[in-house]
């Protein structure tokens, strides 16, 4: 029996959340592009930006102190790999608009056909990655 | 006003993210690897975010944000090389590490050494994008 009644619940936080930007603010959660604007860009339109990723961190430094066991996870990767995924990842999400956030999160449920077809993308090659790096 | 509801939202989002396990890179390595042991346990999380979005913002899309202003949302419908090539590669990021930009955040609080290392790495990528930006231009 697979657990899924936690990632569920995750899941309708996420969309709380984003809904709840959404709804308040005008904005559309999307991690990379709050990220990369605020390293690129130094405007005032930046204060929701930096005050979404201070909840975000906040959000984990709480959890971390008192169920520490969510945080049990190993994160063992060689550091050639670490910085191959990395860049991968941050060049990536800009050049294609979007990660898991914006394009999964909030585009899908725009009904976004640009949104839908990048999804389609990042799991494919998500999965084939996955795969080859098992054969390998 | 602004940054409470950003705050709150951040927070929420940040909670989602750890109670469904998906800060596990193991976790989310397994959701991607259909042709082994597939674990599709990470599927409901999408879902029930999308899924909950696909309620809430059709009412949201018809209104104003509660601020008064207009709704921010993408205008660009071109579905081109950029969003296909930039799609793969961070297909093949999220692939090798099992973490996307969110998780790698909430990961940073461990404040284990290869979490930076990667979380440097996606910014260092953000930025070259930046410049290669600026030299096509």
């Amino acid at each position: 029996m697979i657990e899924w009644q936690m990632p569920l619940l995750g899941g309708l936080l996420i969309g709380l959340s984003s809904s709840i930007l959404l709804w308040g603010i005008g904005r559309i959660s999307g991690i990379s592009g709050i990220v990369g604007t605020v390293i690129t860009t130094g405007t005032k339109e930046n204060g929701w930006r930096y005050a979404w990723l201070a909840g975000l961190v906040v959000g984990a430094v709480v959890f971390l102190k008192t169920k520490p066991e969510l945080f049990t996870h190993e994160f063992n990767f060689s550091t050639p790999k670490l910085i191959i995924a990395g860049l991968l990842i941050g060049f990536g999400t800009r050049l294609g608009s979007g990660c898991t956030s914006g394009h999964g999160v909030c585009g899908l449920a725009r009904l976004s056909l640009r949104s839908f077809v990048s999804v389609l993308t990042f799991m494919a090659a998500g999965m084939v990655t996955v795969y080859m790096a098992r054969i390998l | 006003m602004e940054l409470i509801i950003g705050f709150i939202s951040g927070l929420i989002f940040s909670i989602g993210l750890i109670i469904s396990q998906m800060i596990d890179p193991q976790k989310l390595i397994g959701f991607l690897d259909i042709l082994g042991n597939w674990d599709y346990s990470l599927a409901f999380v999408l879902g029930g975010a999308v899924g909950f979005n696909l309620i809430t913002f059709r009412f949201i899309q018809k209104r104003k944000s509660l601020i008064g202003k207009d709704l921010c949302l993408p205008t660009n419908k071109a579905i081109d090389n950029k969003l296909l090539l930039g799609s793969v590669l961070f297909g093949i990021g999220w692939g090798l590490v099992g973490v996307c930009p969110g998780p790698a955040l909430v990961n940073l609080v461990t404040l284990k050494s290869e979490i930076f290392i990667l979380m440097g790495s996606i910014l260092i990528g953000m930025f070259g994008f930046n410049l290669f930006e600026k030299k096509r231009a």
